[in-house]
């Protein structure tokens, strides 16, 4: 019997298994919505648009690029010493971040502070290393990465509009609310400028999103 | 140089890591669900942080500032590695996790087997690398850096024992099947930051 020997396909870059991974983050396995990770930052650095949206961009980053590396070396990594070795990839990733920030965008540097070092043990990059990238192949890490990144920087941006239109009445600094308004009597709302308002917002998101996704249900 | 007092209890009212800062949130949401692990997991924290923080002052003070490295020799003066403090923040408190975690093991099992797989994961816990970062950035002393570390994880203790009081109580409660579980748990939590924020008034 002449055996056919079947050739492995390579899966095309953009299949849809791969886009998958790059959408399911944004609502299905919302990293900050469902899987219960990232939360600190996301409730921090949402008083204004602009620093939130700076913040995705560095976690997109990290998350994306430590996938990358530690897919690559997943098969050398000795069990023991695994936890280490990820935080030195994304402690090393972080600084970059970190540096170029204070290069670049020295104000928002200041108004992100510690947090950008936190970025090191937010949990989405080192929940998605352990969940994802230390079994799968770098490419589809590399996506997740990026899917994880999009859908945290969904939520933060989300909560980071709502946050500073009605508590600062601006989007990225431009004035929204006409000076008219005020001038009758419309006052900023002080909560939204405190922390309890993410919160508050988040939360919302949360009762919004199951309602619309029923499955997500009492998964956490 | 502030007051030690008034600094400790700053650290667990007016400033405290979960509810003003939101450090160590996750670990925070997901073990807050019964009251046994979430006191096992502050107490945790607090040793941990106690450990750690002085640590990495020390690390702070002695290799990486500016000038830092004048006590090898007088040459390496002008030397600044303040720039790899984050990578060596993190593994100070890998080891030292790992370092509790095998005492743990020998001396207390029946408590290592009830945290699980919530032992390792202080180490990335958010407000351990908060608090060495917070120490770095306020440019603390080592009895502040002390003092504020033991407050830090005192003021995580109370929050999380506080939340999985209450979140033992929701039990009983109707509440609509999609604001279930982490949707209750962040409005309690920004009810209990709102009730928080009156300690900021307070003068010390």
């Amino acid at each position: 019997m002449a055996e056919v020997l079947e050739e492995v396909k390579k899966e095309p870059l953009f299949s849809k298994k791969n886009l998958q991974v790059i959408k399911d983050p944004l609502d299905d396995t919302n990293p900050i919505s469902v899987q219960v990770l990232g939360i600190c930052s996301a409730l921090a650095v949402t008083v204004q648009v602009k620093p939130a949206f700076i913040m995705s961009l560095g976690v997109l980053f990290v998350s994306a690029f430590s996938n990358l590396i530690i897919s690559l070396m997943r098969k050398g990594i000795p069990g023991r010493v695994r936890i280490i070795v990820q935080l030195i990839v994304v402690a090393t990733l972080v600084t970059i971040v970190d540096q170029v920030l204070k290069a670049y965008m020295f104000d928002i540097s200041k108004q992100l502070a510690v947090f950008v070092g936190l970025i090191i043990t937010n949990c989405i990059i080192m929940g998605r290393l352990e969940a994802f990238a230390l079994g799968q192949k770098p490419w589809p890490s590399f996506l997740d990465g990026i899917g994880n990144g999009l859908g945290y920087g969904l939520i933060l941006v989300t909560v980071a509009v709502f946050r500073e239109l009605f508590g600062a009445g601006k989007i990225l600094g431009f004035n929204i609310i006409p000076q008219w308004a005020y001038d009758h009597g419309y006052v900023n709302n002080g909560l939204m400028v405190l922390p309890p308002a993410a919160l508050f917002l988040i939360g919302t998101y949360i009762w919004i999103q199951r309602s619309r996704n029923t499955k997500l249900i009492n998964v956490s | 140089m502030e007051n030690l007092a008034s600094l400790f209890v700053k650290a667990i009212f007016v400033e405290n890591a979960v509810f003003t800062f939101f450090l160590g949130m996750c670990s925070f949401l997901a073990v807050s669900k019964k009251l046994k692990t979430a006191f096992g997991l502050g107490l945790a924290v607090v040793f941990v942080m106690v450990l750690t923080t002085p640590l990495n002052y020390i690390i702070l003070k002695y290799m990486l500032g500016a000038g830092a490295l004048a006590w090898i020799h007088p040459s390496l003066a002008d030397v600044d590695l303040t720039f790899l403090s984050f990578i060596l923040f993190i593994s100070t408190i890998a080891g030292a996790v790992q370092l509790v975690e095998m005492a743990i093991e020998k001396f207390a099992p029946a408590l290592y087997s009830a945290l699980g797989i919530f032992l390792p994961l202080i180490t990335v816990n958010c407000s351990i690398l908060g608090a060495s970062l917070f120490m770095q950035e306020r440019e603390y002393n080592m009895a502040e850096t002390t003092v504020f570390s033991l407050g830090t994880g005192i003021g995580f203790f109370l929050a999380i024992v506080l939340l999985a009081a209450i979140r033992e109580r929701l039990q009983y409660s109707k509440i609509p099947p999609a604001l279930q579980g982490l949707g209750i748990a962040m409005i309690v939590t920004g009810l209990m930051a709102m009730a928080f924020l009156s300690f900021s008034g307070i003068k010390l």
